[in-house]
């Protein structure tokens, strides 16, 4: 008798696949070129979503998770680790819970894997399904984030490499900030449409531009 | 040109620039640079509007956001109305539209004017009340016809074309107001580096500044200010916003800036390069320090009569020629109790006007100012004040007459001077509202004549708010308060040269506030305090003389400051006067509290882009589109858009799910379920943490099993429910209730963070990740064989089991659990692989008859089984006991479950407590109504004891009739009596209390 | 708009990120069944709510998700501190009146 029930939950053979924003639309006009737009906006789908649980206390947690990904594990709250191998990146959440992102469809290869490494008393969740992210570059990606957020986006208190889970709108999102003038969302499925309509509406004043 | 009121030269105003205006139906002109009401004024328009109460003729007051008078419709089309505009803040543009807000039918005429002549000996305070409020069932008719005589504007009948917005900032000094405190402070804090906010509620920043007669640094005043604005720009951390009004200051420091980006343009945002351009933003600031610089508001005497168009606030004048280069009459006389007042007599004779007369309450004024005006040639007359003005709908004369403020009374003749114009000054009043908003009681100073703000923890008043009026003091308090306030940030002072200024020296102000008149107060014509709800002094004496002792009380009475301008320029005056009355001082009177907003703010600029289709987040299923394409009609469960049902060509509601109900018990039939709340549980203390918060044992259930369970809060009522499965010794699936997904995650966190931190169990919400589709009914078995490489056999996969496996070549869950009590299959998969796995079954499933079923028809499904929806059967009054189900409840677990001792209370033990029973109306079409309330007597007598009420209700196309869940006192021991329903429309319904489980009662359908 | 430090964030966050639940310190009796009605009931349904300064329970519902605890000043709200679950506060209740 196994004590956790895991499996890949994505299929062998090609399938239709469709990411949490397939069925949204712009309901705002957006520019034809990325020439001149303030904001870019691109949804990185079917990225591997894993969320880890465990405790800092236990030095074996925190070195078979670093050597497993091959990026230090955050252990200050707002720590955002980044360029792992596959574009893996690591964010703390909560004390004892970080978001793992890892390549599409390495989800599955990237938690045996963990599990193989750790011990103790610890968690890892596939939850690849229920999220997407939401990338936005570009010189008003800032403003457009002070219209969806109370987090304050200021560079003096929002670093490239920093990340927060924040309300967004009137929903939550992870907020992270990958480079000067590239921010990411993090945001839940059955939220992902209101969001990017929402941040789509935000940006039109500064000139949107939607990326594939 | 008709401006004849305008100067040949002076002013702000761009006379290349002239803009087209109508008001009230009547083109004019004024130019870029003028507000409304500078406009107005200098095309000579006296009477701008009718009061509230008694219909007088009204003309404008004050330049700023105190004035009470000035209140306008705004908008050329329909859609563009705004209403409650002060003209005194609305900037000029061409094509402006305003009309007067009261007087019916117009301003020069009025109806209601025929009530004010009478007097008010008809209409004393409390009128209304007293006259209208009986009988009440009066009260709507007189409404309407007060309100509309009243005109107090009207919102727009269609839809705004608009957009606003929310911008969320932080800063490290936020300075509110841009006069010379607040530029001072602004420049000493932007120097430092830190995060600066300078906001202004007028078009142009500087406040005094900008009609100050003063040098600074060896240059006029107003050039400084361009100077330190043209530096603070350059700072790129500091962010100046003009045209936005501190509205609320809120707990720690949160304050909202209401700023108007497009009003000064046009009634609607024009656009550029073809984007919408937002109207109106809302700021949300949260800063460290906030630095109050919002100056004072100047208080006007009140004498009798007081009201006459051609009666001003004398700083108005000053503002009004300096500014706009408009002199708003031709005869000036000017009453003061101080020195800087004196400016409003120079400016005007520097405008080529004259000075009749300055009338000063002191015996002996002898500042800077005062030996100007001499100089000049200008009567001074002292010891004296305007105690009365003649004119209708202009000032023709004032009578002035020698006074003595302390004793308050008239001690000389009267003297008729002729004039247009009268302008008064009490003494200034600190813009204290910001600092009230968050219950600082503002505190009484003797030597300035007015409150100053109370304490309030971050916030660091500057300038004329903290009684530092004159020129030179007011930059020094700025930059003192700025470098405070960066220090206290965190920031090293950057340095700031305090600015030079000359002195000018001031003689001491003399406290008058209500003139005395030849007459007593009660007998005297009219004395103005608040001019917008027309509260005179005899009012408030009045409603002191009736026991109303509290300003509060007094102020409700009266209605003082209740307008649109909350009283900006009234309500000193008014608690002076009560004072006066009850013979005590004014601290001890009691202090005024304001609340937000300052002025008046746009529901638009509340809203935000919170609105229309964002008004409330909307939740979609991965399968959401399918549902839209085959015409679903939805229902919003929590924020998810769920699909209620799936009607076909012309069918009604009724019809439809009567269509799907018996697909499904007699064919097979699909719910996406996804929107159910589904959390994974890992941890070797999962199994123990699910019994201690489930009713039900958890001990004893093996990988592969389901169980349902219940969850009560510790008072024993019932909280949520669902179905868990063990998916592994130290792992679980826990699924919920749609609505109560969060607060379920939230209760375990609760439990497990603050009391049993020690059990080892992690938890975390995939709803989202899983996508669910149920598919019930007797064909579900082969439906779901011919995609699936499970073994479907009974014996295999059984009730109330979960196998893994994969259905249409996608892994899956796949949980044999009925919420229909047919045969039934929830499959679980990867929420993005779900439309292909949906769409699969769906190609299989033509030859099943297999047909999409919504939430309506899960709703009657479920009820004719008796399962319960918590929420909707349940109300956080109802344990499980109440609701028959002590078969879920597991009394003898060794741990005390959460609700478990609860269970013991006497009123939990009850016999009477309301039970879950159903319910067979006698006649068998009919549909109860959800919410109904039982009784146990078909003769309606009163009291009617209730006994209970109807949870759920529906027909039922498989039982032929209509059937209901409900709530009944001591129900469990009712079955086979008769209940009756009372309708509001007189009709009594007649039903029987039978089991709640009207179908399958064994559960046979399910096992098969 | 209260600003809040989140003992776990490590950080000010707006109010709108959290969710109030209740006063703090109320401990579940460690033997139920054992504890006679009114002393259940008095777990259950008995609060202080003081005029002044009180020891609340607060989630950080749109960031870590963790319970912790803040002590507040009802009539000012002025916060005195927040600390973690577990943790005993520094400031003491007091009660100027008692609300009614
Ligand atoms: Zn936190």
């Amino acid at each position: 008798m196994s004590d956790l029930a895991i499996f890949d939950v994505n299929p062998a053979a090609r399938i239709k696949s469709e990411s949490p924003l397939s069925m949204s639309r712009a309901t705002v006009s957006t520019l034809r070129l990325p020439q001149g737009a303030g904001v870019v906006i691109r949804e990185r789908a079917f990225l591997g979503h894993l969320v880890l649980r465990g405790r800092v206390s236990d030095s074996a947690f925190v070195a078979g998770v670093e050597e497993t990904l091959g990026l230090s594990l955050p252990l200050k709250a707002g720590g955002l680790s980044i360029g792992g191998k596959d574009e893996a990146s690591i964010q703390w959440v909560s004390p004892d819970e970080w978001l793992i992102i890892v390549a599409s469809g390495r989800e599955f290869e990237t938690e045996t894997r963990l599990r193989a490494c750790l011990a103790g008393h610890f968690a890892v969740m596939n939850v690849s399904g229920g999220q997407t992210v939401l990338e936005l570059a570009g010189p008003a990606v800032r403003e457009v984030l002070m219209k969806c957020t109370p987090y304050d986006v200021h560079p003096r208190n929002f670093p490239v490499g920093k990340g927060v889970s924040a309300v967004f709108a009137k929903s939550n999102a992870i907020i992270r900030r990958v480079a000067d003038e590239r921010w990411e969302l993090v945001v839940r499925r059955s939220f992902a449409d209101y969001l990017y309509r929402w941040v789509l509406d935000a940006s039109e004043e500064f000139g949107v531009y939607v990326a594939e | 040109m008709s401006q004849r009121n305008r100067l040949d030269h002076g002013g702000r105003v761009d006379r290349s620039r002239p803009l087209r205006f109508t008001f009230n139906g009547v083109a004019y002109q004024g130019y870029a640079g003028d507000t409304l009401a500078s406009a107005l004024l200098a095309n000579g328009i006296d009477v701008v509007n009718r009061s509230f109460k008694y219909s007088r003729p009204r003309g404008i007051v004050a330049a700023g956001a105190e004035e009470p008078n000035a209140i306008f419709q705004l908008g050329a089309s329909e859609a563009a109305q705004v209403p409650n505009v002060r003209a005194t803040q609305q900037a000029l543009y061409d094509g402006l539209v305003a009309t007067s807000t009261n007087g019916w039918p117009n301003v020069e005429r009025d109806l209601m004017g025929v009530v004010g002549e009478l007097g008010g000996r008809f209409m004393p305070p409390g009128f209304y009340y007293k006259t209208f409020m009986a009988p009440a069932a009066m009260w709507p008719k007189y409404e309407k016809v007060i309100r509309k005589a009243a005109g107090l504007g009207r919102s727009p009948k269609e839809r705004d074309p608009d957009i606003y917005d929310h911008v969320n900032r932080h800063c490290d000094v936020l300075v509110v107001g841009a006069g010379p405190a607040g530029l001072a402070a602004a420049l000493a804090a932007g120097r430092s580096g830190a995060r600066v906010i300078l906001c202004d509620e007028q078009e142009e920043m500087g406040g005094s500044l900008l009609d100050s007669r003063e040098q600074i640094d060896g240059r006029p005043a107003p050039e400084w200010g361009a100077a330190v604005l043209a530096e603070l720009a350059a700072m790129p951390e500091v962010l100046t916003l003009s045209r936005t009004t501190a509205n609320g200051c809120h707990d720690h420091n949160f304050v909202t800036l209401h700023e108007r980006r497009t009003e000064h343009l046009a009634d609607t945002a024009p656009t550029f390069g073809g984007r919408r351009q937002v109207r109106a933003r809302l700021h949300r600031v949260r800063a460290a320090r906030v630095v109050l610089a919002t100056g004072t508001h100047e208080r006007p005497l009140v004498y009798a009569h007081n009201d006459v168009p051609g009666n001003m606030v004398a700083g108005a004048i000053s503002t009004y020629i300096r500014r706009y280069a408009v002199a708003p009459g031709r005869r000036l006389v000017l009453s003061t109790t101080n020195d800087h007042a004196y400016r409003a007599a120079l400016d005007w004779h520097g405008a080529g006007r004259e000075v009749v007369a300055i009338v000063d309450a002191r015996d002996n004024p002898n500042g800077d100012l005062v030996s100007e005006a001499r100089a000049l040639g200008i009567r001074v007359i002292t010891g004296a004040a305007v105690i009365e003005t003649r004119g209708k709908k202009r000032v023709t004369a004032a009578l002035v007459a020698p006074i003595d403020p302390v004793g308050f009374r008239v001690r000389g003749p009267v003297e008729e001077i002729s004039c247009d114009t009268v302008a008064s000054s009490g003494g200034y009043s600190p813009v204290v509202h910001l600092a009230a908003h968050t219950g600082a009681r503002p505190e009484w100073r003797d030597d300035i004549l007015g409150f100053v703000p109370g304490k309030v923890r971050g916030m660091i008043p500057a300038g004329g708010v903290n009684g530092r009026m004159a020129l030179a003091e007011a930059l020094a308090d700025g930059v003192e308060a700025g470098t405070r306030a960066l220090s206290e940030a965190g920031f090293k002072p950057g340095g700031v040269m305090l600015p030079q200024v000359p002195r000018v020296r001031e003689g001491r102000a003399v406290a008058l506030y209500q003139v005395p008149h030849v007459k007593p107060a009660m007998r005297a014509p009219k004395q103005f305090v608040d001019q917008q709800n027309d509260v005179t002094a005899a009012g408030i004496e009045l409603a002191t003389r009736e026991g109303f002792e509290s300003i509060e009380h007094v102020k409700r009475y009266t209605g003082m400051g209740f307008g649109t301008d909350q009283g900006k320029l009234g309500n000193i005056n008014a608690m002076a006067i009560a004072a006066r009355c009850l013979k005590q001082t004014i601290p001890d009177t009691g202090t005024t509290v304001f609340r937000p907003n300052y002025t008046p703010i746009t529901f638009g600029a509340i809203a935000g882009r919170h609105c229309r289709e964002f008004f409330d987040p909307r939740r979609y299923t991965a399968l959401h589109a399918w549902h839209v394409e085959h015409g679903a009609k939805f229902e919003e469960v929590g924020q998810w858009m769920r699909p209620w049902y799936y009607p076909r060509g012309n069918e009604t509601m009724d019809e439809a799910v009567q269509r799907e109900c018996r697909a499904v018990r007699e064919g097979v039939g699909i719910l996406d379920a996804s929107t159910l709340g589904k959390i994974e549980i890992q941890g070797k203390d999962a199994r123990e943490f699910l019994g201690r918060l489930y009713t039900n044992p958890w001990a004893k259930l093996t990988v592969g099993k389901c169980r349902y369970g219940l969850m009560c809060k510790d008072d024993g009522m019932v909280m949520d429910d669902g179905v868990t499965a063990c998916l592994g010794e130290n792992h679980f699936h826990m699924t919920t209730t749609t609505g109560g997904a969060a607060a379920v995650l939230d209760w375990l966190e609760l439990w497990h963070q603050t009391e049993w931190p020690e059990l080892e169990v992690y938890f975390n919400s995939v709803t989202d990740h899983w996508a669910a589709m149920a598919i019930n009914g007797p064909n579900a078995r082969k439906l779901l064989a011919e995609l699936t490489d499970i073994d479907l056999a009974n014996e295999r996969f059984g009730f109330m089991d979960w196998c893994a496996g994969t259905v249409a070549g996608v892994p899956a869950r796949v949980f044999r659990i009925s919420f229909t009590g047919e045969l039934s299959y929830e499959i679980n998969v990867q929420a993005n692989h779900a439309m292909h796995v949906w769409e699969a079954l769906f190609e299989k499933g033509g030859k099943y008859g297999l047909t999409p079923y919504g939430t309506e028809t899960m709703h009657v499904l479920r009820a004719e089984k008796g399962f319960i929806i918590v929420g909707q059967d349940t109300d956080g009054s109802v344990t499980p006991e109440d609701l028959g189900m002590q078969w879920c409840v597991g009394y003898k677990k060794p741990f005390s479950w959460i609700g478990r001792r609860a269970l013991s209370r006497p009123d939990t033990k009850r016999g009477d407590r309301k039970q879950l029973v159903g319910l067979k109306p006698r006649d068998p079409r009919l549909v109860l109504q959800e919410g109904a309330q039982i009784v146990l007597e078909r003769q309606i007598r009163i009291p009617m004891p209730m006994v209970g009420h109807v949870t759920s209700s529906y027909f039922s196309p498989t039982l032929g009739h209509g059937f209901a869940l409900a709530l009944v006192k001591g129900g469990s021991q009712r079955i086979g009596q008769t209940v009756y329903l009372p309708m509001p429309d007189g009709k009594v319904h007649e039903a029987e209390v039978v089991s709640p489980v009207f179908y399958d009662s064994k559960g046979d359908r399910q096992n098969v | 708009m209260l600003h809040i430090y989140c003992p776990h964030c490590e950080e000010y966050r707006e109010e709108e990120e959290f969710r109030p639940k209740g006063e703090a310190h109320i401990a579940r009796p460690k033997a139920p069944e054992e504890t006679d009605d009114a002393a259940w009931g008095d777990y259950l349904f008995f609060r202080k709510n003081p005029r002044g300064v009180h020891h609340e329970q607060w989630l950080h519902a749109a960031g870590c998700r963790k319970f912790f605890n803040v002590t507040r000043h009802t009539v000012s709200y002025e916060i005195l501190e927040t600390y973690k679950v577990g943790q005993q506060p520094t400031a003491r209740t007091t009660d100027k009146g008692g609300a009614k």
